[in-house]
């Protein structure tokens, strides 16, 4: 994996904190998510956050460890792919998170299966930060 | 009448395939040489209107794209009793020929994407004599597995949803919206377990490693384009094919996926176009030396 700085660490850290704001003033992805309610590790490997999503809204974002918090499945990338992940047009290799999978910048695991059900709803939700991203690192 | 009407028509052909009949849509514009198109797994032979409503290639090519059994407007066969749908190297083969043949076409130029690349370099091995040129966009003789394909068709996860979703991440972010769009609406109206059963072909009985080095690009020239951003047929893959094979014309395009003709068929454009001048400059040049 490649590595990033404390800076950009800290960058990602407070984006992600940021991705149940931004979830909330998309509704068109909130409807997309109407039916999902599970509870899932997200973000950055080394800081991952605990998600409550109920009815497609994020109600709840932890920063983990959280003792003894229950996830049903765990989508974790290094902060660099997060980076690349969240650029205007991200680099081949850095644009989808099953490519940061396929190249070994993320790992997914645990039960698929509301990952696999609302495939495009995780992978809209967590690209939200791109729209202000790029602009609050430079 | 004031609607535009495109110059692309479609019909049906009724074909033999392995003495079995099959009634396959295609549709056509054009005229001259040959050039018939193969769609990617799992989608349908929409995703090349945009090269069919060409003005200018349609001027010197008459361009077909099928909808391949199972897929668009073909149907399954009439014998077919539900059981699932696997699709072969032997039979995808059959297929493509048989249809060339229902349309008597003289030597066609064949250009296939994705499952269709990988086929490509199949005739290129087994069939070059009956092709003009062969394009493989997004082909490799192999490539690395990236999901499980048993999430494409179970009765728990909705195969359309699930099958858009996961090669969304195939297509370029620069491709514009409504064209993205588009290319995944044929993948949410795909029959259940068809992009699966296509991929039987493309992860487990279409391995190519070890047979692409029999082709001979003097017998049938090969042409290989692969999209900067496909990380399923990466352009390593392609690069890696066509190293193996003796006069192989590769070519990275920037800015594109897995999906070129459909995503955003105004960048394919800049690649294809240089693709098919040579392929009629070489035709040019055979009526001079009454090679035909």
């Amino acid at each position: 994996m490649i590595s990033a700085s404390n800076a950009t660490d800290a960058a990602v850290i407070e984006a992600f904190a940021g991705i149940a704001a931004l979830l909330d003033q998309t509704p068109a992805l909130i409807q997309r998510g109407r039916f999902l309610d599970c509870d899932c590790l997200l973000g950055p490997a080394s800081h991952a956050f605990h998600a409550s999503i109920r009815q497609g809204r994020i109600v709840d974002l932890t920063p983990s460890p959280a003792l003894m918090r229950s996830w049903q499945f765990s989508y974790r990338a290094s902060v660099a792919a997060w980076v690349e992940y969240w650029q205007p047009a991200p680099r081949p290799g850095f644009h989808d998170l099953l490519a940061l999978t396929k190249r070994g910048e993320a790992v997914l695991e645990g039960d698929l299966h509301p990952f696999m059900t609302h495939l495009q709803y995780f992978k809209d939700v967590l690209a939200l930060p791109r729209r202000h991203f790029a602009t609050a690192v430079s | 009448m004031n609607g535009v009407i495109e110059p692309i028509v479609g019909r049906y052909v009724h074909v033999d395939i392995d003495g079995e009949m099959y009634r396959i849509y295609f549709e056509e514009s054009g005229t001259g040489i040959p050039l018939v198109c193969l769609h990617t797994a799992g989608s349908d032979g929409r995703q090349w209107r945009h090269l069919l409503a060409d003005e200018a290639f349609a001027k010197n090519f008459r361009m077909i794209a099928f909808d391949m059994p199972w897929h668009g407007k073909s149907n399954p066969p009439a014998s077919w009793d539900g059981t699932e749908y696997q699709l072969t190297t032997a039979r995808y083969t059959q297929t493509i020929r048989a249809f060339c043949k229902a349309l008597k076409l003289d030597r066609p130029v064949v250009m296939g994407c994705s499952i269709g690349g990988r086929i490509v370099l199949n005739l290129a091995i087994d069939h070059a004599a009956e092709f003009r040129a062969l394009i493989g966009l997004e082909a490799a003789d192999f490539q690395a597995p990236w999901y499980d394909t048993s999430w494409l068709n179970r009765p728990d996860v909705h195969g359309g949803e699930v099958c858009a979703a996961l090669v969304s991440g195939l297509i370029a972010p620069q491709s514009p919206d409504n064209s993205r769009i588009e290319t995944l609406w044929a993948y949410k109206q795909g029959g259940p377990g068809v992009f699966k059963g296509d991929l039987y072909f493309y992860r487990v009985d279409g391995d190519l490693r070890g047979r692409v080095e029999k082709i001979d690009t003097k017998v049938c020239p090969l042409f290989l384009l692969t999209g900067e951003y496909d990380f399923s047929c990466t352009p390593e893959d392609t690069k890696r094919t066509a190293a193996a094979i003796g006069g192989a014309s590769v070519t990275i395009m920037e800015q594109l996926g897995h999906f070129p003709m459909s995503e955003n068929p105004e960048q394919f454009r800049r690649y294809i176009s240089p693709v098919l001048d040579r392929v009629l400059a070489a035709e040019t040049v055979a009526d001079r030396s009454g090679r035909r």
